[in-house]
């Protein structure tokens, strides 16, 4: 008895899996160090992946006992089958020549009952280890995603957003083929070599052990395989991710490789990248190509002497003829789940590799956590204006690489006032924002909101405290009426579209094809550069924070939308403390103070008109652009 | 991935999908593959023939046994066993070399194809006009280039072989067990017909599952990647738990369509394993019975149960087979949707040779003239206006022009029109006097260079992102335009100007890769340069400074700078003011300063008619809009 037909091309099933996870590339994984710096991965902690995974399957104890036991019982049933014919032949039939009927009765209700219990059990367990899967998975991207957002800006910084997606997309996906596939695979494989090696020794041991000999050879061919198409395996990961990466980078870039004509240079630059991509394929097929034929040629040897053998015990009458027919039935069984095994091995690994990611991303604490006894920002009395005192307190702030950003410093806002920072890129005006944000918190020192220390506010209150507005102004898919609605999901139509009227984009939404309700990711949708700005601040208007930050938000803005904004911080943001970044220096006029700050610090600080007429930087400044208007 | 199966271009991406096509439909689908398989035809075919001459000693190797138990067991014939012994070794080992030569033909050539179709398609794609690409989602591009890819080549690896094979094997071993026992082949074979055709069922209504969590899972991904892309604002306005439960949502959503998924396996798999088990211990008792009468022997027993058990997978594998032919048809339709886009020099009219620009006799150095230039968007939703209705503007050679508008006026439109980016629809755009339709593309986009407002990097070193302008430009001509563009920062980078940028490199501020992408359009020295915006993202000493350098490159350039800012407008000899899709005004910044009002507004926020002011501040007096 030989490999059938049915063993091979389940093996290449197997295989379609295999490659699948192949395909799933890990972009970021290759990446260089996306900072100066930086870049460095998230060590995992020993043990991560195993609690992550004994905390996702804690819940499900009950169940996944359940599925085992199922799929044990299955197996029997299933390998029973062969048993029975030998039964049959070697007792039914000389019964039968007696007139009784009772054995081969007994064997075909056996036979077909075995039959029906296996297929229920089989029905059975793949619904309920979906279910399992199912929730393990649901609990997994949930608990990715959630940390992810919990996680501080400056790690999204660090991290890219690239491998935060392929942490919960790509890896995900590795673990649910490996759920949904490898576990029921592998456990049917080890369940039924047990009872296949088992039954072999009962019916006779002999040729019993003679067949579980053949483990041997093929485990080694199994090593060896193994071994070769994991290093096949990481070449083919790099190397379509390079694929990857030069596509989407040639895609997203069209406007300037047509613009440059870089198509042959990149076709060049793709040809290589993609040779790779295909060599590392073709040997992945030869490598396979190899294990398939030597393992089968090592099964098929091994049959060929165990049947020969036991065709010579039969002639000497030392073994009945049904126990060989049953031999030569499971040996073909036997020899069934080689493929699938080295294969199973192949995707545990890449499984295990997705899962440590996935917990070594879980296992960040984030640099800003949330406080544990959240404190409530003072009540504001009915006559008060709505803006907050801000104060930063013996704040200093330095990168984890120890690099000082901004040295020691205290600087009071009062209320209402509406303060300008101006200086040359890296003078640390962002990370001044970014500290009154919360988005980092400082080294040393504190930063207060009406003497609050921001880390003991809860978000929500924080968020009603302070409000940033960045350049970079990202439109969510869905409505712009939604996109505005961020800044206060509960607001009505009304107010969306008043916070619209208020900065002057109410014009340019109702012109579009749907007005507010069009989808700002499809036909029709192209909304500029300066208009999205708009839509930012309109959602900054409606969240009507106590403290406003304008981190360059204005650089997109033509002078009429950027007067838009202007007016509105006069109007509707009345009496807000507000912190605006503006290389403009038109912004700066309309504040109340003017901070010039030069490589940390604060180097000039005052009324605009004062400073104006100083001698500082900022009069040279404003000297300059004042000539550029006349 | 998760984004991967949408037959259709991004925009209609998360609508149920398409119903499943038509086989005779998908066999045509899969002809077209044709020219990509006919270089290696013949190396399919070997393998094909490999497949099926292991396939056919696979199911020769029971009848072998049978003999073997019939024969010298049953007469004591120790030579005769060996003999047999010898044969059933040798259809072994064919059996195992077959197999292995059956992959060994064919993974190097379909590889090859795999190859060739993507390059192919990456070749096409950089062809099709930016229009197409505005209509496509990158994602959406590159699954096709990837996972579609490797469905086609799974295709012509496995189902395409084994459809034949598979199909001839089943006929023979039915051949094989009636030769065997008619009566209990017929048994054993009743079960197929009911069986393939619930195979198919599952299979069909399983893809559709299967089609529906692919967008499902498309959809999950598009809320994360959002809730990453735009963590600012989420933070900024403490929105998190708002986008977690939309996100659990979606999951949930996603986890119901993998149950439903779940249980249809569970139904086929029942039916897999229960329906040849049924049949298998029907005729076992069958043949017990015609043993023991005597009329088959236990050996035709033996070979018999060997050869249906080995029948089996053939049957059971061809609802399968089916169903990934009909996934590689979809796959092979969306590579051709991209394939069969016309490129962007399909609708060229009669080029003139390249050499003609410079030999162009009449207004020999008339700069750029547009004339009653019109255009739309190809995708604007049907009865709106036109973006541009008829632009007339000439830029002396020489001179550099401002281009100024409101926000969303159709500024950056115009500027992509001119190297071709976008055709126009009307009118005429001519550089020295030659109509641009009239310039191979190649040659145009040499003559006009350009600086996006969106500057992009590529993966690439920064001297390579710089001389992208102009490949061979000498080490100076680098020098100088990181001059002009106040680029110097890249000389304290790590390798100075061989250190790699963009995706997979260093990341730089916005104000740098504005600065990158400037030096990027001066490094040539172009005839005729167009700036979008190219100073929004400098600070104020900066801007200065690249001003000032600017100011020098421009003196000997046709230029078209699109302005927002007095600062901007004032590199410019005049300005030209583009409203309502034509050119309004044109002249020096002092002149339309004093005669013209909208101008006067858009450069110093003056507000001069009564009409402005309904544009903007009608916030309630207190300021409190809200609450």
């Amino acid at each position: 008895m030989s490999v059938t037909e049915r063993d091979l091309t389940e093996a290449e099933q197997t295989e379609l899996l295999e490659e699948a996870a192949l395909q799933e590339p890990d972009l970021q994984e290759d990446k260089a160090p996306a900072g100066p710096g930086d870049g460095e991965d998230i060590p995992v902690p020993p043990g991560a992946p195993r609690a992550l995974l004994r905390s996702l399957l804690g819940p499900h104890r009950a169940r996944v006992v359940l599925a085992m036991v199922m799929i044990t019982i299955q197996q029997a049933a299933l390998q029973v089958g062969p048993l029975l014919v030998s039964y049959a032949i070697d007792r039914g039939i000389p019964a039968l020549r007696a007139h009784d009927w009772g054995p081969l009765i007994a064997v075909t209700a056996g036979y077909l009952g075995c039959a029906a219990v296996a297929t229920l059990l089989q029905r059975s367990f793949i619904r309920l280890s979906g279910v399992i899967n199912q929730a393990i998975l649901l609990e997994m991207r949930r608990r990715i995603f959630r940390h992810a957002q919990a996680l501080s800006l400056d790690f999204h910084e660090r991290y890219t957003s690239g491998r935060i997606i392929s942490r919960a997309t790509s890896d995900v996906d590795t673990v649910r083929e490996l759920l949904n596939e490898g576990l029921q695979e592998l456990l049917s494989v080890i369940l039924s070599v047990v009872y296949i090696a088992v039954l072999l020794i009962v019916m006779d041991w002999r040729l019993g052990l003679a067949s579980l000999a053949s483990v041997v050879p093929i485990y080694l061919f199994t090593r060896g395989y193994r071994r070769r198409s994991q290093a096949i395996y990481r070449r083919s990961r790099t190397a379509v991710a390079q694929v990857i990466v030069r596509f989407t980078e040639t895609m997203n870039g069209i406007r300037p490789v047509q613009a440059f004509r870089r198509e042959a240079a990149n076709e060049e630059a793709f040809a290589v990248s993609n040779g790779e991509y295909t060599d590392a394929n073709a040997q992945g097929l030869l490598s396979m190509a190899q294990f398939v034929a030597s393992s089968r040629a090592t099964a098929n040897i091994w049959i060929t002497g165990v049947v020969v053998w036991g065709a010579v015990l039969v002639t000497q009458g030392s073994l009945q003829l049904g126990v060989l027919a049953a031999f030569v039935l499971y040996l073909r069984r036997l020899f069934d789940p080689v493929d699938q095994v080295a294969m199973f091995l192949n995707s545990y690994q890449s499984a295990s590799a997705a899962l440590e990611k996935i917990a070594g991303l879980l296992a960040h604490e984030p640099s800003v956590p949330e406080p544990g006894e959240p404190v409530a920002l003072p009540a504001k009395t009915e006559d008060a204006i709505p803006g907050r005192a801000v104060d930063f307190d013996g704040v200093a702030f330095s990168y984890r690489t120890g690099k000082q950003v901004l040295p020691r410093f205290d600087l009071r806002i009062p209320a209402g006032q509406s303060v300008a920072v101006v200086g040359a890129t890296g003078a640390g005006k962002s990370t001044l924002a970014k500290l009154l944000a919360r988005f980092y918190d400082p080294t040393e020192g504190k930063v207060t909101l009406d003497g609050v220390d921001l880390r003991e506010l809860s978000t929500p209150e924080l968020r009603r405290g302070v409000v940033m507005v960045t350049q970079e102004s990202f439109l969510f898919s869905g409505t712009v009426a939604e996109n505005i609605a961020i800044g206060r999901p509960d607001a009505s139509r009304e107010e969306v579209e008043e916070a619209a009227r208020a900065i002057g984009a109410f014009e340019f939404i109702a012109a579009l094809p749907e007005g507010f309700d069009t989808d700002v990711r499809k036909r029709g949708g192209r909304i500029s550069a300066g208009q999205r700005q708009l839509v930012a601040f309109a959602r900054a208007l409606l969240a009507d924070p106590a403290v406003l930050i304008l981190d360059e938000a204005t650089s997109s803005l033509d002078v009429p939308g950027e007067q838009a904004v202007q007016r509105a911080m006069a109007t509707v943001l009345a009496g807000r403390t507000a912190v605006i970044i503006a290389h403009r220096l038109s912004t700066v006029e309309i504040a109340d103070r003017v901070l010039v700050m030069d490589q940390g610090q604060v180097v000039e600080d005052g009324a605009p008109a004062d400073l104006v007429s100083g001698t500082g930087r900022f009069a040279g400044l404003h000297q300059a652009w004042r000539e550029s208007l006349v | 991935m998760s984004t991967q199966q949408d037959s259709r271009p991004a925009p209609e991406a998360s609508d149920p999908s398409p119903p499943q096509p038509a086989s005779h439909s998908a066999t045509r689908s899969l002809l077209r593959l044709w020219p990509y398989v006919r270089p290696i035809r013949w190396f399919l075919t070997a393998s094909t023939v490999s497949a099926l001459l292991a396939s056919l000693s696979a199911l020769v190797i029971p009848l072998v046994l049978k003999n073997v138990v019939d024969g010298p067991v049953a007469h004591r014939d120790t030579g005769g066993l060996w003999r047999q012994g010898v044969l059933l070794l040798v259809l072994g080992l064919l059996e195992a070399g077959l197999f292995g030569l059956r992959r060994w033909f064919v993974a190097r050539p379909l590889a090859g194809v795999e190859r060739q179709m993507r390059a192919d398609l990456y070749a096409k794609l950089q062809r099709l006009p930016v229009s197409f690409h505005d209509r496509w989602a990158s994602g959406q591009l590159l699954s096709r280039a990837t996972s579609d890819m490797y469905t086609i080549r799974l295709f012509l690896a496995f189902p395409l072989v084994f459809l034949i094979v598979n199909s001839m094997v089943f006929l023979t071993g039915i051949g094989i067990m009636f030769t065997l026992d008619w009566q209990l082949a017929l048994i054993t074979v009743l079960p197929a017909a009911p069986l393939i055709i619930l195979c198919s069922y599952f299979e069909r209504r399983y893809s559709a599952a299967a089609r529906l969590s692919q967008d499902q899972n498309g959809d999950l991904a598009t809320v994360l990647e959002e809730s990453v892309l735009g963590i600012r604002i989420l933070k900024s306005f403490g929105r998190h738990r708002t986008m977690a439960a939309r996100y659990r949502a979606q999951a949930e959503l996603l986890r119901g369509t993998e149950l439903k998924k779940a249980r249809l396996l569970a139904d086929l798999w029942a039916v897999i394993v229960g329906l040849p088990e049924l049949a298998l211990g029907t005729s076992l008792a069958v043949g017990v019975v015609q043993v023991a009468h005597g009329s088959t022997t236990a050996g035709t027993l033996v070979g018999f149960l060997s050869t249906a058990l080995s029948l089996r997978w053939p049957v059971e594998s061809l609802g399968w087979l089916l169903a990934y032919s009909n996934e590689a048809a979809t796959a092979t339709d969306r590579f051709y949707e991209v394939m069969d886009a016309r490129p962007a020099d399909a609708e060229d009219g009669p080029v003139r040779d390249g050499s003609a620009v410079q030999a162009a006799p009449a207004p020999a150095r008339d700069g750029i003239r547009l004339a009653d230039v019109r255009f739309r968007y190809p995708d604007a939703p049907a009865g709106s206006p036109d973006l541009l209705t008829g632009v007339d503007l000439h830029v002396r050679s020489g001179e550099t022009m401002a281009l100024v508008g409101l926000t969303g006026s159709g500024k950056t439109t115009l500027t992509a029109l001119l190297p071709r980016l976008y055709e126009i629809d009307g009118g005429r755009i001519t550089l020295d006097g030659t109509d641009i339709r009239e310039i191979p593309r190649a040659r145009l986009r040499a003559l006009v260079s350009m600086a996006f407002e969106d500057p992009t990097l590529f993966s690439a070193s920064v001297s390579e992102n710089v001389l992208m302008g102009a490949p061979d430009a000498p080490e100076e001509a680098l020098e100088r335009a990181l001059d002009v563009a106040q680029a110097q920062f890249v000389r304290a980078l790590p390798e100075g100007t061989r250190t790699q940028v963009g995706e997979q490199g260093l990341s730089l501020s916005g104000g740098q890769r504005q600065r990158l992408a400037l030096a990027r359009a001066v490094v040539g020295a172009p005839e005729f340069l167009v700036l979008d915006d190219p100073l929004s993202a400098l600070d104020v000493h900066t801007e200065a400074l690249v001003e000032q350098a600017l100011r020098q490159v421009l003196a000997g350039t046709t230029a078209l700078v699109v302005a927002h800012r007095p600062s901007t407008v004032l590199l410019a000899d005049r300005v030209a003011l583009l409203a309502d899709g034509r050119i309004t005004a044109v002249g020096t910044h002092h002149e339309l300063l004093e005669s013209n009002p909208e101008y006067r507004e858009l450069m110093s926020g003056e507000r001069t008619g009564g009409q402005a002011g309904e544009r903007t501040g009608e916030g309630t007096e207190d300021g409190s809009l809200v609450r």
